[in-house]
């Protein structure tokens, strides 16, 4: 047993390679040395591929280092791993739960996996059921529980007996703000009450800045750890908020700035833009074109950017260019939805839904799991058919002229759906010729495709090895050879790494300023901040509806300073009423 | 220190019981799993039982009768009672010869016109032309003719028509499968099926959709050992084996009547052995794949198709070519499907049954011992 001074966690000089078929081996880790102290919470982040998961895996035991050395709770993981998998509760990213048991017998299969006495299980599962707001679902099948129940679930499971370190890998993918900060209520509770070291990789930076200690990893080695306020102080000076000056947008005032090279970063925020410099006394009277620059404080996610950018390797944030001008009749209605309903027998998963959406605006479609965004968005792609209401997309109804009306739209499913053994140019084939596409016309597509989407280098690689990044741009690509003009994307950035997430979203407001009209889904509240408008739904219906800012004021706590993901979720709890405050409690 | 021990094996017998718990609730609650396990030996019965045939009856055949004396006449009069022959009487051979061509005879008996003479010399003759395209079907044939043509030579003799030296004597039986029933031994070889189907496949399946769906990984993450993982895999399996089992031997008792010669007792050791040597191929592929589509296609080619091919239970092995019989030695079934047959329809024959079973038991501890060796707590 290590004593309360050593570390928890002790990695040297790690170093792992993959081998990969018939190409150059992964180095997924470096030469990685980390420390991680007895009752903190550490967050992992990264771009994918930096080899978060391969860490962690190490330090479950379940990989050796091909060198280094790793100590966890002062055991060799390569050496005595069994000893730390008896002393560590570990939740992958799948969750590791059994989909055809219920959530008891899950329970009862890891307590009895880890010897704990009836006794203990008698005051234990309480706890965690409570913990977990899930005592009303114990005979209900793990497959059958929504993401955010599954991954408590999966919590619970590692915590049937008390773990002396608790890994999780990426818990909080594909979940919505919600549960997810639910999970951060219940991780928070075990660091604070009971001082369990966790050790959580994550995607999402505002739950890295809220652990006590980040190691922030990049293409197999660590940048930086420690605590994130250091982190965030890299950009000290170099954070400002601006206002689009009068007759600007703020999208275009964004565009500028990361068209800037002196520009690290820039985000839209409430109606306004936030960015990063490179240097403190950067002038950019230029891109600025009379907006106020004010400062503001930084946050990790500022010192993050600032740091990946000097690697200089970040991801480009590459706009996009339409081959076909589009008619920018401003104030079109090119989606009009009126009172949709949709049941699948007695249970209403769309209720009398309405909204519009005008030409060239992103408009998003934000809710928990399961309040009905992708029903909605099968049905306006014609995919499922309303049970009652009216739907017209781009002039046409869709419950008369759906063909007509699907000529106009392109769509990029959530989970990759292109064929993962053709190349991206094979796949974009196919899409040209089941979209219609000939001869010169098509290749003239296909070329555009790759070009934009810069997919030159990799267009006769097989589609399923590509990294996530370039499979999302395929199936951009993929959706708008036909120049539609209209755009549905359903959740495209989950799972996806912070700089990914920005040149996708650089691409759409490309789009969107070219005359596409966008209708998108996301799980991270940050991202709404690029729409005109959102929408925000439960349980089938429309909660609230406007622009960013108009959603915000909904925000009523302190806590969060009437962010996004505040106001989101207290619209949501709002009106889940007594039920809500029942789950949260 | 014993203490420590009781307590370790305790906790361990736990954790075993847990996983076979577990393994068996999903097997309850997966229709696939049952399907493959039950219901597939239920169809495979009633269609290898009911529906598939490999007897020969009632064969078509020409009798050219050339020659007039009463003994041609009565050899040719004793096809006409067989059970096994519809024969159709001719006097001239090119008539034969049409019939042959269109295959609405499976053979020719021929009896020239100097047939009485020369057996009264002591060489009777008979010329028999068989329809060689299914060889099996041919030389089964060819045999009922000799039967035939012996049948009525012993009734000669015994009459003292002709001397007890006659030539055409051709002594041929059917062996442990006098009636020549198909069921007689399809039904057991049904057993190697079925068998294998649970042992190896099933067991590749739910073993490669942990790795699928990672929840492998989260079990490694616990005090369970590697070994325990595959006892919580093998036991359930073996036990699902044993009921593919019972319905085997139920069906080919009190359905079909197949005699069972050897003892009950055999029987379930042997097949015990073949289970665990099947689970023992279908963890090993499992962990080499980690893919159920994959996995499953392995072991269908891998233990389905030589089981059903070249295990003995269809074709025989003796007439297979020298290399592909070779080949056989390696494969479990073959030795399952020699016991099996033995047991079924010879009895407990020690000789059969001991270096059989031997060879068997040997591959399931080389077997076992290999996966658990391949199944490491480690995702490389």
């Amino acid at each position: 047993m290590a004593s309360d001074t050593q570390p928890v966690l002790r990695g040297r000089d790690l170093c792992k390679t993959f081998a990969v078929k018939e190409r150059a081996p992964v180095q997924a880790l470096q030469g990685v040395s980390l420390d991680i102290p007895r009752g903190v919470l550490a967050a992992l982040v990264g771009p994918d591929g930096a080899g978060k998961t391969t860490l962690i895996r190490l330090a479950a035991g379940l990989l050796r280092p091909d060198s280094g050395s790793l100590s966890v709770l002062g055991f060799d993981s390569s050496k005595d791993a069994q000893s730390i998998q008896d002393r560590i509760g570990y939740m992958p990213q799948r969750f590791g739960l059994y989909e055809d048991l219920s959530v008891q017998e899950n329970l009862d299969l890891y307590a009895d996996l880890h010897g704990i006495s009836v006794e203990e299980r008698a005051q234990r599962y309480p706890e965690l059921m409570s913990m977990t707001a899930l005592a009303r679902f114990t005979d209900r099948l793990a497959g059958q529980l929504s993401g955010g129940m599954k991954q408590k679930l999966g919590l619970a499971c590692t915590l049937v007996r008390s773990p002396e370190l608790l890994l999780l890998d990426e818990p909080t993918v594909g979940v919505d703000p919600l549960s997810r900060r639910e999970l951060w209520d219940i991780i928070f509770q075990l660091v604070h009450d009971r001082g369990l070291t966790v050790l959580t990789s994550t995607a999402y930076l505002d739950e890295a800045e809220r652990c006590s200690h980040v190691i922030v990893m990049h293409d197999g080695k660590v940048l930086t750890q420690g605590d994130p306020k250091e982190t965030a102080k890299q950009a000290e000076n170099r954070v400002f908020v601006a206002a689009p000056a009068q007759g600007d947008s703020a999208r275009a005032l964004q565009a500028r700035l990361l068209d800037d090279g002196r520009v690290v970063d820039a985000v839209p925020e409430a109606g306004r833009v936030r960015f990063v410099v490179a240097q403190t006394d950067a002038d950019l009277t230029t891109p600025l074109q009379g907006a106020n620059a004010e400062p503001a404080q930084p946050h990790f996610e500022d010192g993050f950017m600032i740091l990946l950018r000097q690697r200089n390797s970040a991801e480009h944030a590459s706009s996009i260019t339409l081959a076909k001008h589009l008619d920018l009749g401003e104030g079109d209605i090119v989606v009009d939805v009126h009172d949709l309903v949709r049941r699948f027998g007695k249970f209403t998963a769309v209720d009398h839904v309405s909204f519009q959406v005008h030409r060239g605006e992103i408009f998003g479609l934000l809710g928990p799991n399961g309040a009905g965004k992708t029903t909605t968005f099968r049905m306006l792609c014609g995919l499922l058919k309303a049970s009652g209401g009216t739907l017209n997309v781009a002039g046409n109804d869709l419950r008369r002229a759906g063909a007509q009306a699907r000529q106009h739209i392109g769509y990029v499913a959530q989970k990759f759906s292109l064929y993962p053994t053709l190349s991206p140019r094979e796949n974009l084939e196919f899409f040209a010729s089941a979209y219609g596409l000939r001869g010169a016309k098509r290749d003239e597509r296909i070329r555009w495709a790759l070009e934009q989407f810069e997919l030159e280098h990799s267009a006769e690689a097989v589609s399923s090895e590509l990294p996530g990044g370039y499979k999302q741009r395929l199936a951009m690509g993929a959706a708008l050879l036909h120049e539609p003009d209209l755009l549905f994307l359903d959740e495209p950035t989950s799972g996806a790494d912070p700089l990914a997430r920005r040149a996708f979203w650089r691409r759409i407001t490309a789009l969107a300023d070219q005359g596409v009209t966008v209708i998108v889904t996301t799980h991270f509240m940050q991202e709404a901040e690029y729409c005109d408008h959102i929408a925000i739904l439960d349980g089938g219906k429309i909660l609230a509806q406007g622009t960013p800012a108009d959603i915000r004021q909904h925000a009523k706590t302190q806590d969060g300073a009437g962010s996004m993901e505040q106001a989101f979720i207290d619209i949501v709890l709002e009106a889940r009423g007594p039920r809500a405050a029942e789950q949260a409690a | 220190m014993s203490d420590a021990r009781a307590v370790s094996t305790r906790a361990k017998m736990r954790r075993v019981r847990a996983l076979i718990v577990k393994e068996t609730r999903q097997l309850v609650r997966d229709p696939s799993s049952l399907t493959l396990g039950v219901a597939l030996p239920l169809v495979l019965i009633l269609l290898f039982g009911y529906g598939l045939s490999l007897d020969v009856k009632s064969v078509p055949v020409a009798v050219v009768v050339e020659d007039a004396s009463p003994q041609a006449a009565e050899l040719a009069g004793s096809f006409q009672l067989s059970p096994y022959f519809k024969p159709i009487r001719l006097h001239a051979m090119a008539d034969a010869q049409e019939l042959m061509l269109e295959r609405k005879v499976d053979g020719i008996v021929r009896l020239r016109s100097d047939f009485s003479r020369n057996l009264a010399l002591g060489s009777g003759a008979i010329q028999v032309l068989v329809h060689g395209s299914d060889a099996n079907r041919a030389r089964i044939i060819q045999n009922y003719v000799q039967g035939a043509v012996g049948a009525w030579s012993a009734r000669q003799a015994a009459e003292g028509e002709t001397a007890p030296s006659i030539p055409v004597v051709v002594q041929s039986r059917m062996w442990f499968n006098e009636a020549n029933e198909s069921r007689y031994f399809l039904v057991p070889g049904l057993i190697v099926i079925v068998m294998t189907l649970i042992g190896a496949l099933l067991t590749a399946m739910v073993m490669a959709r942990e790795w699928e769906r990672g929840t492998i990984e989260a079990l490694f993450v616990t005090p369970v050992r590697s070994a325990e993982i595959l006892l919580g895999k093998t036991i359930p399996y073996f036990g699902l084996g044993m009921v593919g089992l019972a319905l085997c031997v139920f069906a080919a008792r009190i359905l079909f009547h197949v005699p069972l010669r050897g003892s009950l007792i055999v029987l379930v050791v042997c097949s015990m052995l073949y289970v665990l040597v099947a689970v023992g191929i279908g963890l090993l592929i499992s962990s080499a794949v980690k893919n159920q589509l994959v996995a499953s296609q392995l072991s269908l080619l891998a233990t389905y198709m030589p089981a059903l091919m070249l295990s003995g239970f269809l074709f025989d092995l003796r007439s297979m070519p020298t290399a592909i019989r070779l080949l056989t030695y390696v494969l479990p079934a073959r030795y399952y499907v020699a016991l099996l047959q033995t047991v079924f329809l010879n009895g407990d024959v020690w000789s059969v049954i001991l270096p059989n079973a031997g060879v068997l038991a040997a591959m399931m501890v080389i077997l076992l011992s290999a996966s658990r060796a391949v199944t490491q707590k480690r995702l490389e």
